[in-house]
């Protein structure tokens, strides 16, 4: 096989600034710019809610709209999506409940929602172990003849973990429908690509498997979407497996437990911020004369509108019942579990009882 | 009327045909891993099941163990039943990650919306002369992560049944093979296997009225030849084969306890952390008033498996069975 026409491109492909954005379809755009609008504000309204405790954690994608919009909207129903932990708003794009969507991060239970409603596998937590689940799925629909495409998403920092090589290499072993796509932020944490991978790019590991590699920039989310769909669509016809590198930049800390001041300078921050993915297809759209003030400002009215509605749900107390731990555990609880639920019920009960008493005597 | 002459089968031949059947009667079922395909596993336990049913049912995959447990996820999620071969003990644990991470917490993580009905077969234990990384008995690993079941056959008749109900199983079932029964013979009609009782139900495999002999998979033939050379001694040994390790019957085990009021756990897996404290403990807790000693472990040492021509000495055998069968406070009584 001849490498050459796996290889990425030396710089990463852009639409967004060059003349094949006036090529790009302008109801593309505005679903594209609506939907990195509607991103970012749940990016800050789910990191003040951090602040505010009404979430654990929050890793935010701020700076990574692009990808996060482009990815859900390059599949179709049909397909699926493996999401990582920041992938909160490629599941939201996706069409999953954003109140549903952040239960991992609430704390009330691990997966808020049913994967096979939106077709959304659940936030994978560990790095890169998502990424076989979506091979394994791709070539299930293949072989049952449903033409089904699973599109993962991974980091910088995952692409060192052995989960990320062993999938790449089980889907262009097995010509699997699936499209990598590994998120370039930079950081892996604290640290830096450069001590994570020696390679000339993330998208070069592709050549290596057999697939192509594709390299885009990540803040450009018209480019984005574009090389997706490609790959999507080479995927569905049979032809394979693809890589695909997106450089963007984790403009806030990795969540709001960390310090990025301990580990990067401002200035760097400040230079990406320039290359703003909401700024660089609004200025787009603007140009072409596709979006005005008035446009700009129901985009922003929209994703006002969902801000609110997802902080009043998120304010509202979740409904806990402790019972709940033992189910699902097993298809049939064991006789071990009803013995420690029967344990727990006790507890609550007593828990119950006592209240009631103090509150008999203050009386 | 003629009868059909019922012709000893192996233990791999019947671990084969339960694959087979469950691969006749549901589609859905794909056993994959390392070798399983043209060669038929390097144990022959998926011989003949590439031919049958073709690649695509049963899949030599690239050699590892995290992509084949990893993918067999994805193949779960889409509604097929993945039967996933890991070719020994020690080579799983590559898979430990998905297995730990994934596998066992699925069902749970969903609140039962993507349950995920994976069989994985590793063969497992010693005393087959492997080199090093060949011989472990892991199930303590196993048996500490919730979600998962942990099964392991020491019959003919059952590795047939209870891979039949593993694969059946809408849990993920970690079904450990003891690698040195593979060879072992029993009759055994494969037109007419016979029903095993649903995982999680131990089986009194010799009734007895002095000692609880308490154990599972490959330790079991071991301790009906210990219940045998110990009548000599006058003591009736009770032999109970787990079968299952999680769930656990301490139904039957409790109630065999309270019958001889002696038990001694026994298993080639090393002793401190091992399965054999877990059982202890739990006969301690339900029966401690019905016990005239306590409970002791023939366990394999504490010590990584030995190199195969010193494996002897770490195995339990008869004689260790018997001199626990000794400690175990008959003085006290009379």
């Amino acid at each position: 096989m001849d490498p050459a026409p796996l290889l990425p491109d030396a710089e990463p492909y852009r639409v967004l600034g060059t003349d094949a954005a006036g090529k790009a379809d302008p109801g593309l755009l505005s679903r594209l710019y609506a939907q990195l609008v509607r991103g970012r504000r749940y990016n800050t309204q789910a990191t003040a809610l951090t602040k505010q405790g009404r979430l654990a954690v929050y890793p935010s994608s701020t700076g990574q709209e692009a990808c996060e919009v482009a990815a859900a909207l390059a599949l179709e129903e049909r397909d699926w999506l493996f999401p990582s932990y920041r992938d909160t708003l490629a599941v939201v794009a996706r069409g999953v409940d954003p109140a549903e969507a952040l239960t991992l991060l609430r704390g009330d239970w691990h997966s808020g929602y049913d994967p096979h409603a939106h077709r959304v596998a659940p936030l994978s937590t560990p790095l890169a172990t998502q990424l076989p689940h979506a091979v394994g799925l791709a070539h299930a629909a293949r072989l049952k003849g449903d033409d089904v495409v699973a599109l993962a998403m991974v980091g910088d920092g995952g692409t060192s973990e052995g989960d990320f090589h062993e999938a790449l290499n089980f889907a262009a072993v097995w010509q699997a429908p699936v499209v990598f796509l590994v998120q370039n932020n930079g950081f892996a944490i604290s640290v830096p690509l450069a001590k994570q991978t020696a390679a000339p790019s993330l998208a070069h590991k592709a050549v290596g498997y057999g697939m192509p590699g594709r390299l885009v920039d990540g803040n450009d989310a018209v480019a984005v979407h574009e090389v997706l769909s490609d790959a999507v669509r080479h995927a569905r016809a049979g032809g394979g497996p693809t890589l695909v590198e997106a450089v963007t930049y984790r403009v806030e800390a990795h969540t709001n437990a960390d310090d990025a001041t301990r580990y990067r300078e401002d200035a760097e921050v400040e230079a990406w911020r320039a290359h703003d993915p909401v700024r660089l297809l609004e200025r787009e759209l603007t140009a072409r004369g596709l979006l005005d003030e008035a446009g700009i400002e129901a985009a922003r009215q929209d994703a006002e509108t969902m801000a609110a509605e997802l902080r009043d749900r998120m304010n509202q107390e979740p409904e806990l019942d402790p019972m709940d731990l033992f189910d699902h555990v097993y298809a049939e609880t064991t006789a071990q579990l009803r013995e420690q639920r029967a344990l727990l019920r006790a507890e609550l009960e007593a828990e119950q009882e006592q209240h009631g008493e103090q509150e008999g005597g203050a009386r | 009327m003629t009868t059909v002459a019922v012709k000893p089968a192996t233990m791999a031949q019947a671990l084969t045909r339960a694959m087979r059947d469950a691969m006749a009667a549901d589609p859905t079922v794909h056993v994959m891993g390392e070798d399983v395909g043209t060669l038929g596993g390097v144990f022959r336990v998926t011989d003949g099941l590439a031919k049958e049913f073709g690649e695509d049912r049963c899949t030599d995959t690239p050699l590892a163990e995290a992509g084949i447990l990893g993918t067999a996820v994805g193949m779960a999620m889409y509604g097929l039943r993945p039967v996933v071969e890991m070719q020994f003990d020690a080579f799983a644990y590559p898979a430990f990650e998905q297995l730990i991470s994934h596998v066992s917490r699925m069902r749970n993580r969903t609140r039962g919306r993507m349950p995920l009905p994976i069989t994985v077969r590793i063969p497992y234990g010693g005393g087959i002369g492997g080199v090093e990384h060949h011989s472990d008995s892991s199930e303590a690993y196993y048996m500490a992560t919730p979600g998962l079941h942990v099964v392991t056959p020491a019959t003919v008749a059952d590795a047939y049944g209870l891979l039949r109900r593993a694969i059946a199983s809408d849990d993920p079932v970690v079904f450990l093979e003891p690698k040195r029964l593979y060879w072992s013979k029993d009759t055994w009609n494969p037109e007419q296997p016979t029903e095993v009782e649903p995982i999680g139900r131990a089986v009194v495999r010799r009734p007895g009225s002095t000692v609880t002999l308490i154990t599972y998979g490959p330790s079991l033939p071991v301790c009906l030849e210990a219940a045998e050379a110990a009548r000599a001694e006058g003591w009736d040994l009770e032999v109970v084969d787990l079968r299952s390790l999680v769930p656990f019957d301490d139904e039957t085990v409790c109630a065999a306890v309270r019958r001889t009021g002696r038990a001694v756990v026994v298993h080639e897996s090393t002793g401190f952390g091992g399965p054999g404290g877990e059982i202890a403990a739990r006969i301690t807790e339900r029966c401690f008033h019905h016990l005239e000693a306590p409970v002791l472990r023939v366990a394999g040492f504490d010590i990584p498996y030995p190199p195969p021509m010193l494996e002897r000495h770490h195995l339990p055998g008869v004689d260790r069975i018997l001199d626990a069968v000794a400690r175990l406070q008959w003085e006290a009584e009379g």
